[in-house]
C-alpha cells in the first residue's frame, strides 16, 4: 500500500510541480497516473523511489516512512520500470535481470531458481536467454526483461513510468494483455504514469486524473468514462468516452445482463467472436459490417447465440444510465 | 639499396636499442599518467565544479608547445640536480598525457544514456556500484580512444626529449640533422611512425578484447 499525504513539490517558489496530493494505492491494486505531459505524474511517480525529493508532505509505503529510510535500501525495495528498458548493455539478461537480487547479496541457487521463475512468467527460455545481451533481443523482449527485472526481488511495490511507450501499437497490446496476466499471479501495489488513455482504462483498477500537478478526479476507470467530475475530465476523455467505456465490458457482461439475441441459421455469412471478447471490438466489428450475423461462442466453442449492434447500445444505455439514477438516489 | 643494407648492418642494433629507450620512456609515462588520469577522470564525473578548472588546467598544459615544455622542466629539476635527462622528460610526458586520458573519461561517463543511469539510480545502486557496474564498462570504448591518442600523442613528442638527453629514436633524428645523415634522420623517423602504428594497433586489440560486443556498438 502506498499512501500519499498532502505531497507537494516545488521547485522554486514560483514552480510547483505537484500540489497536495493526497490519495492511496490499495494493496494489490494497479493505479495509473494519467495526464498531459507536463502534469506533474512523472515527477509524482519519482518521489516514492527519492529519485525526487519531497518538499512537503509525506508518502508511507506500507506503513513507514520513505524518509525514514536509507534511499539506496527504499529504492532496492520497490520494483522500478522506465520506458525505453534501460537494460544495460555490458550485461548478460541473466546478469541485468539479476542485478537486484545481486546487490542484496541473495546466493547463486536462490538467484538461479528466481531468474528461471521469472522468465518462465514472460514465455521465454531461460537456457537460451540467459546468456544473450539486450541488443540480441526485440524492442518487445527487451521490454519484458525490464519488467521482469523490476520483479526480480520480489518488491511489494512496483513503480512503472511509460514501460510500454515505446513498442508499437500490436506489441504493446500483448504486452499489457501479458502483464495483466503476470499481474494476476503475483499482486503487486503498481503505480503506473501513461499518457495513453486506452492503456489507461485498460491497465487500471483506478486512474488518476492530473493536471498541473492536481488531482482532477481519483476513480475506477468506468466511473471516470460514465461521470466524469468536471470539465477537463470530460474533455480529457473525449467525446467519445462512451465507446472507450466499452473496452472495460466484455460480451459475457452483456449476455448476463441482457441476453444475447437469437441465431437465424437460414443466414450463411457469419462470424464468430468469444464471448470474451470486449464490446469495443465487437462493436467495431459490428460496424464493419463484417459479415450478416455475428455469432457468440462460448469458451467451449459452442454457438450460444448472436449479437447485434442495437443490444451493444441497449447495453450501454443501461450501464451509463442504470448507474446514474443510482448514484442520483444515493 | 646496397648503402641501406650496410647502414642497417652497422646501425639495427644501436636503433633497436633506442626503440626500446623510447617504448620504454613513453610506457612508463602512460602507465603513471593513466593511474592519475582515469581515477581523477571518474572523480571528475561526481564534482561539477571541480571538473571544469581541472579540465581547463589539463588544456593548457596541452596547448605548450613541446619543446617550450621540455625547455620548462629543465630549471625545475635542475634544482634537484637532474635538470636533463629521463626523469624531466618522463614528467612532460605525463603532463601531456592527462588531458586526453582526463577529458575522455570525463566525457565517456557523462555521456552514458541518462536512461541507464535512471535505472542504476532507481533500482538501488551506491555512486560507487554504479560506476563499476554500469557507467565504466559502458564508457569503455571512449576511455580507451583517449588512452591511444595520448599513447600515439607521446611517441611524437618523446622525439624532442632527444634535445634534453632523454634518449630514445629522437637522438638518431637529431644526430642526422646536425651531421645532413638522410639515413639517420629516415631510419629514425621510420622507427618511430611504425612504433606508434603498433602501439595504437596493440591497444586496439586490447580494448576489443576487453569490452563486450554489445557496447562497442
Amino acid at each position: 500500500m502506498i499512501t500519499f499525504n498532502q505531497v507537494t513539490k516545488k521547485y522554486s517558489s514560483e514552480k510547483t510541480a505537484v500540489k497536495d496530493v493526497d490519495f492511496t494505492v490499495d494493496e494489490g491494486k494497479i493505479v495509473v497516473l494519467l495526464g498531459p505531459s507536463g502534469c506533474g505524474k512523472t515527477t509524482l511517480l519519482r518521489m516514492v523511489n527519492r529519485l525526487e525529493s519531497i518538499t512537503e508532505g509525506s508518502i508511507v509505503i506500507d506503513n513507514e516512512n520513505s524518509m525514514d529510510l536509507d534511499a539506496i535500501e527504499l529504492r532496492r525495495k520497490i520494483g522500478y520500470v522506465i520506458q525505453s528498458n534501460g537494460l544495460f548493455p555490458n550485461m548478460t539478461i541473466e546478469e541485468n535481470v539479476m542485478i537486484v537480487t545481486d546487490l542484496l547479496g541473495w546466493n547463486k541457487k536462490k538467484k538461479k531458481e528466481r531468474f528461471n521463475y521469472l522468465m518462465k512468467l514472460i514465455g521465454l527460455d531461460p537456457k537460451i536467454y540467459g546468456k544473450r545481451y539486450p541488443h540480441e533481443l526485440s524492442g518487445g523482449q527487451q521490454q519484458r526483461i525490464g519488467v521482469v527485472r523490476a520483479l526480480a526481488a520480489d518488491p511489494p511495490v512496483m513503480l512503472m513510468d511509460e514501460p510500454f511507450g515505446a513498442l508499437d501499437p500490436i506489441i504493446r497490446e500483448k504486452i499489457q494483455d501479458e502483464f495483466l496476466q503476470i499481474q494476476r499471479e503475483v499482486k503487486k501495489t503498481i503505480l503506473f504514469v501513461s499518457h495513453d488513455i486506452d492503456e489507461a482504462i485498460k491497465m487500471a483498477d483506478k486512474i488518476m486524473l492530473l493536471r498541473d500537478g492536481e488531482i482532477m478526479q481519483y476513480d475506477t476507470p468506468s466511473k471516470m468514462l460514465s461521470h466524469p467530475e468536471n470539465e477537463f475530465v470530460n474533455q480529457f476523455f473525449g467525446k467519445d468516452r462512451a465507446i472507450k467505456s466499452l473496452s472495460l465490458h466484455t460480451v459475457r457482461n452483456l449476455q448476463e445482463v441482457i441476453g444475447l439475441a437469437e441465431m437465424d441459421e437460414s443466414i450463411y455469412d457469419t462470424k464468430t467472436i468469444n464471448v470474451n471478447q470486449d464490446l469495443r471490438n465487437t462493436l467495431s466489428m459490428l460496424l464493419n459490417q463484417e459479415a450478416d450475423q455475428v455469432i457468440v461462442t462460448n469458451d467451449q466453442d459452442e454457438k450460444i447465440g448472436s449479437i447485434t449492434i442495437d443490444l451493444v447500445q441497449k447495453y450501454l444505455h443501461y450501464e451509463i444510465k442504470g448507474k446514474m439514477s443510482v448514484s442520483q438516489e444515493g | 639499396m646496397e648503402q641501406w643494407a650496410r647502414f642497417l648492418e652497422i646501425n639495427a642494433p644501436r636503433i633497436l636499442e633506442l626503440t626500446l629507450d623510447h617504448a620504454l620512456l613513453v610506457s612508463l609515462a602512460i602507465v603513471v599518467a593513466l593511474l592519475i588520469g582515469v581515477p581523477l577522470g571518474i572523480y571528475l564525473t561526481t564534482n561539477e565544479y571541480l571538473a571544469g578548472t581541472v579540465l581547463q588546467v589539463a588544456s593548457v598544459t596541452l596547448t605548450i608547445p613541446s619543446l617550450a615544455l621540455f625547455g620548462i622542466m629543465i630549471p625545475i629539476f635542475s634544482l634537484i640536480n637532474k635538470g636533463i635527462g629521463f626523469l624531466p622528460a618522463f614528467v612532460a610526458l605525463v603532463l601531456y598525457s592527462q588531458l586526453p586520458i582526463i577529458r575522455n573519461t570525463y566525457t565517456a561517463i557523462k555521456n552514458v544514456n541518462p536512461e541507464m543511469r535512471d535505472a542504476a539510480i532507481g533500482m538501488g545502486m551506491k555512486t560507487h556500484q554504479r560506476l563499476l557496474r554500469v557507467e565504466i564498462p559502458n564508457a569503455m570504448p571512449v576511455i580507451m580512444a583517449g588512452i591511444r591518442t595520448a599513447v600515439v600523442l607521446n611517441i611524437g613528442i618523446a622525439v624532442i626529449a632527444a634535445y634534453i638527453g632523454a634518449g630514445g629514436l629522437g637522438v638518431l633524428i637529431t644526430q642526422g640533422i646536425s651531421r645532413g645523415d638522410n639515413y639517420l634522420i629516415i631510419s629514425g623517423s621510420l622507427a618511430v611512425a611504425l612504433l606508434a602504428i603498433i602501439a595504437d594497433g596493440l591497444l586496439l586489440l586490447i580494448q576489443k578484447r576487453f569490452t563486450t560486443k554489445a557496447v562497442v556498438e
